[in-house]
């Protein structure tokens, strides 16, 4: 259970499995927003600057345990949080996140970590207004990641867990244990699922429609003449580029 | 420490069997002479053939760098501190720590999570998130508190290495200077400490004697500790 937002802003984020199209559905919804007149600000999983170096250098030195992975994950996460996401929320910004605390939930649990343990974790973020899940059958995303990508990461592929000798396959397992850990949190959490292997546009027309629904008869932060996102564009330029 | 005891649910991707060492933690405010002890402890155990490691906050190799660089920013917020500070204690439990104590070397920790817990919840952090969050964290054999009140710790540091911004608290101060705010800051931690004491049953040191009277009254609490392993008998030459 997580708290209730009752900022005046909205929170919007997607889940899903890596190759699962989120990242391609909130892209589209935020140009969408933004064309609408909407105060949006974007927040991607991972990528706290303050946090950065540490996870690259543990990354690459395979330094990592379960227990670090997931408090450093929460560290970059409430870097956000408490710098970013709510600061936006409360001036009554639609906050759009790709992945949250479910990612958490997913991933590390997957690796083994206790469920409570990082539930309480995250307790300090709040509930979204609306959570999507993006649920795709493991075939057609690990087709998706290793047609678009060059190589799956050790950390990636779950290669820590010692599952496989092979990356593909070490993924394919992993994945498999986290998307069980999604299905026990679309009611636990209220998550709305979407149906990954639909159409990139079929896809984008349910998510606007939840979006729409939610959005009815509320205002936002309003945005001055003359200038519109350009201070929220120059974050989010500023924050993109980890995963 | 025979069979590990977590306060919450440990590792459990891990199977941690019988751990032969022992942890003993030394805990005290900012300035209360702990690293002058873990020194004189390290010798005197080493003299009397055992193992020693020791440790303490933000030596972790995953978190140092990373830790320092925040801190001289002072960019830290609140939660995301707790966590940076906790990720630092994990990695030096699993890899340090737990491996030291499974090849039966007496491991002095210079603070415990205890201090950064304390600290948290000056901060204004929520409790009962903070001891659930170590729930990874092993109970130690031995948790000396060495114990002084503000006005002398003050006089110690001004008197060492100075007062500095975070041991003052300078971040959450509504004061305009490092004194007041130390004095206001260490005195809520020394409460917080006091609070935690009974609960993960802390024996407490008068940190106010004489480095040696202190030492040998430590000396005395690890030995009683110890009392079942045999120590090494001086041969004649």
């Amino acid at each position: 259970m997580l708290e209730k937002n009752n900022t005046p802003g909205k929170l919007i984020i997607v889940e899903g499995i890596d190759g699962s199209g989120k990242s391609t559905q909130i892209d589209l919804l935020y140009k969408w927003l933004q064309t609408q007149g909407q105060s949006v600000y974007f927040s991607e999983w991972n990528s706290s600057g303050l946090v950065k170096s540490t996870t690259k250098l543990a990354k690459k030195r395979k330094l990592f345990t379960p227990t670090t992975f997931s408090l450093l994950q929460c560290t970059d996460f409430a870097d956000r949080w408490e710098n970013r996401i709510l600061p936006m929320l409360k001036a009554g910004v639609i906050v759009l996140a790709d992945r949250y605390a479910f990612t958490a939930f997913g991933r590390d649990v997957a690796r083994g970590v206790d469920r409570k343990w990082v539930r309480n974790l995250y307790s300090f973020a709040l509930q979204p207004d609306i959570a999507i899940y993006f649920r795709v059958p493991l075939d057609i995303a690990i087709q998706r990641i290793t047609s678009a990508r060059a190589k799956l990461k050790y950390y990636e592929a779950g290669m820590d867990l010692n599952l496989s000798d092979s990356r593909i396959q070490s993924f394919k397992l992993f994945q498999e244990r986290i998307l069980n850990e999604y299905d026990r949190m679309v009611d636990e959490f209220n998550l709305t699922i979407i149906d990954g292997s639909l159409t990139v546009q079929a896809q984008q027309r349910l998510v606007r429609e939840i979006v729409k629904q939610e959005l009815k008869g509320w205002k936002g932060l309003p945005i001055p003449e003359g200038s519109p996102h350009v201070r929220l564009q120059a974050e989010i330029s500023a924050e993109t580029g980890g995963r | 420490m025979s069979e590990p005891i977590f306060y919450g649910a440990g590792f459990p991707y891990r199977q941690i069997e019988d751990l032969p060492g022992k942890l003993v933690v030394l805990e005290g405010s900012d300035g209360v002479g702990r690293s002058t002890q873990t020194q004189l402890l390290r010798h005197w155990l080493e003299d009397e053939g055992f193992a020693v490691s020791d440790t303490g906050l933000r030596r972790s190799e995953i978190t140092q760098k990373g830790l320092e660089d925040a801190r001289k920013g002072h960019t830290l917020s609140r939660i995301t501190m707790s966590l940076f500070y906790a990720t630092d204690f994990a990695d030096r439990l699993e890899n340090q720590i737990i491996p030291a104590l499974q090849a039966g070397f007496i491991v002095l920790s210079d603070r415990y999570f205890y201090s950064v817990m304390a600290r948290d919840i000056v901060r204004g952090a929520d409790p009962a998130w903070a001891r659930q969050l170590y729930g990874f964290a092993l109970k130690p054999d031995l948790t000396l508190y060495l114990k002084a009140d503000v006005t002398d710790l003050v006089s110690r540091l001004i008197h060492g290495r100075g007062l500095n911004y975070w041991e003052s608290g300078m971040d959450i101060s509504p004061h305009n200077n490092l004194y007041d705010s130390f004095m206001d800051y260490q005195s809520k931690l020394i409460d917080s400490f006091d609070q935690l004491s009974s609960e993960f049953n802390f024996i407490q040191v008068d940190a106010a004697q004489p480095v040696m009277d202190v030492f040998a009254e430590l000396r005395t609490h690890i030995q009683n500790l110890l009392e079942d392993q045999q120590p090494i008998l001086e041969e004649d030459f």
